[in-house]
């Protein structure tokens, strides 16, 4: 069932990063490696820890259950765990298991002897989320500023967290992450349509080449960025849009601690137009 | 090692520029040359142009630029006509919708009848835009996927501009022209009708967004960590698959133990694309319509607590 036809010959053994050939091997379709033992013992232990914490509070409703951090008057301090130390633990278990993927993948690459391109996308991810649940809670002197591990419970967290700064939308930060984010969306369903449409002609036509590709985006917008050019694109927006959210959101409370409207208060005061009469802000 | 990641193009060959595949084109409706930008051919291809003009190019290009002066006049009247209140200002200027009192009248020009007259020349743009993505695929004997997707996009807009307002009796419903007004509406709107984070297709939408995010993030990474085998010519790779394939698709089996095939995974990107702006346009749709209040709907429902 696990190996595809042309699997055989690439389970070579080789290329780990630690642990030489002691977990070497797959199961199934998985590679293990170190990197999957300690991945799996995260991952498992987080999720346990999750469904412990689960038992003890009050709803078994799965949109409601809520794993939450410590109060912000515990400050950086260790926590009892039904006040936010099963938090704590589950976010070491998080971060173990994410970086842990993040090496096996590494791994997987050098087995395989291609570019490390994915291990370090991922990257840019597991930073964006140590700094949603570690370097904003420390800059900012307590676990309690990080977001509660629950489906609503999380949505409640982004809602107050923005609304604490006001209309967060004036955030410019969040702006560049929003118009990343966006053009991503755009640039893929341009990307996957275009592959599509010229593998999938219709009934009867014969499939296109990339020579028709490059000329429908010429005819269209004048530019054609190129096969290659393409996953250059994607991969620069999207990583740009998960870094970006995180800046947005760490210089929150750190060191822009006001509503982000007001941020725009420097460009009205600048001297060339700032007492000018008229408009809406003169 | 560094050099297999192929983050640049370090060698740039220049020769006489593609003109393009003709098919069943009329090439007397595509510009006669083509320019090189050494920076563009840094990050993908080097060649700007040709481009085919043809009539519903021009005229949705010319109800664009239309659609733009008509919001740019306007804010230059709200600016007294003064170029430095205009610069200080634009942000927070605003072409508004007609006031509620209107209904779906169409009242004096300073007073919203400018806004509808722009979002006429929007919408005729934009679907000329549409009927241009057609009509060149059909040209060049390729699928319409590409369109289909920006009519994914079409509705959303049709939806925050016309059928709502439509449904909910007023033009006022409708989206200012302005950079901050229409972030001011978003955050109004989501204000007004409870938090839209309790709308459920507001929130697909978000996993649609920032799952395609992560789609783009691990295909483009994929490919790109490939090409050293060729792996970015994806549509040869589908049709014959090489060892670039291969080891791209036995990359994510090992890793979680699934794979998609270089056809497949386009189609996973294409509809996490475009269920991003129909699923978002549902729940626009839905609010205020349907359901006045996400967070009591949500009680109701059994996701969010009763208090």
């Amino acid at each position: 069932m696990a190996l595809l036809s042309f699997e055989r010959k690439y389970r070579v053994p080789g290329g780990t990063l630690l642990g030489g050939n002691l977990f070497d091997f797959w199961v199934g379709p998985f590679y293990v490696g170190l990197f999957g033992v300690t991945t799996v013992f995260f991952a498992v232990l987080g999720t346990l820890l999750i469904f412990y914490g689960a038992a003890m509070g009050p709803t078994w409703n799965p949109w409601l259950i809520s794993i939450d951090p410590p109060d912000v008057t515990m400050g950086l301090a260790f926590a009892p765990l039904m006040k936010g130390g099963l938090w704590q633990i589950i976010t070491g278990c998080a971060i173990g298991a994410f970086v842990s993927w993040a090496l096996r993948e590494v791994e997987i690459c050098r087995k395989l002897g291609i570019g490390l391109h994915v291990p370090v996308a991922f990257g840019v991810a597991i930073f964006a989320y140590v700094t949603l649940v570690v370097i904003r809670p420390i800059l900012m002197g307590a676990w309690g500023y990080a977001f509660p591990y629950g489906i609503f419970s999380h949505l409640d967290w982004v809602s107050n967290t923005g609304y604490t700064y006001g209309n967060f939308h004036y955030n410019p930060v969040h702006m560049v992450a929003v118009t990343f984010f966006f053009t991503n969306v755009l640039a893929l369903s341009l990307h996957g349509g275009l592959i599509l449409s010229a593998a999938n002609p219709g009934k009867g036509k014969v499939m296109k080449t990339p020579d028709h590709e490059d000329t429908f985006f010429r005819d269209i917008i004048g530019y054609s960025v190129g096969t290659l050019g393409i996953h250059r694109l994607g991969l620069l927006l999207a990583l740009n849009a998960g870094f970006w959210s995180a800046i947005c959101i760490v210089i929150s409370g750190t060191i822009w601690f006001d509503q982000w409207v007001d941020w725009w208060n420097w460009w009205l005061n600048l001297p060339i137009f700032a007492n000018v009469h008229g408009g809406i802000n003169g | 090692m560094a050099e297999y990641q192929n983050i640049f193009t370090q060698f740039q060959v220049a020769s006489a520029p593609e003109m393009g595949m003709v098919e069943d084109v009329d090439i007397g409706n595509r510009t006669k040359s083509a320019s090189y930008s050494k920076l563009a051919g840094w990050f993908g291809n080097a060649q700007l142009g040709p481009i085919y003009l043809g009539t519903f190019g021009v005229i949705s290009l010319a109800c664009g630029a239309i659609w733009f002066m008509i919001i740019g006049l306007w804010f230059w009247r709200v600016a007294g006509y003064n170029p430095a209140v205009f610069i200080r200002d634009l942000f927070w200027m605003s072409l508004e919708p007609p006031a509620p009192e209107w209904g779906l009248r169409i009242p004096p020009m300073d007073q919203g009848g400018l806004f509808l007259v722009a979002g006429f020349f929007f919408l005729v743009s934009l679907w000329t835009w549409w009927l241009r993505i057609y009509l060149r695929a059909e040209a060049l004997g390729m699928g319409k996927h590409v369109a289909w997707a920006f009519a994914a996009a079409l509705w959303l807009v049709m939806v925050l501009g016309l059928i709502r307002p439509v449904l909910m009796g007023s033009w006022s419903e409708a989206v200012p022209y302005g950079i901050f007004p229409h972030l001011d509406w978003t955050n109004l709107f989501s204000l007004t009708y409870g938090n839209l984070f309790y709308n459920p297709f507001h929130a697909l939408s978000i996993v649609f967004l920032y799952g395609s995010a992560l789609l783009f993030a691990m295909h483009g990474a994929t490919i790109l960590s490939v090409t050293r085998m060729g792996g970015d010519r994806e549509l040869e790779q589908i049709i014959d698959r090489g060892t670039a394939s291969e080891r791209a698709a036995l990359f994510w089996r090992w890793t979680m133990g699934f794979n998609a095939t270089m056809e497949g995974i386009h189609r996973w990107a294409w509809w996490f694309a475009i269920l991003v702006p129909i699923t978002g346009g549902i729940g626009i749709l839905l609010t205020g319509t349907v359901v006045d209040n996400w967070y009591v709907w949500a009680q109701d429902h059994g996701y969010a607590p009763l208090n």
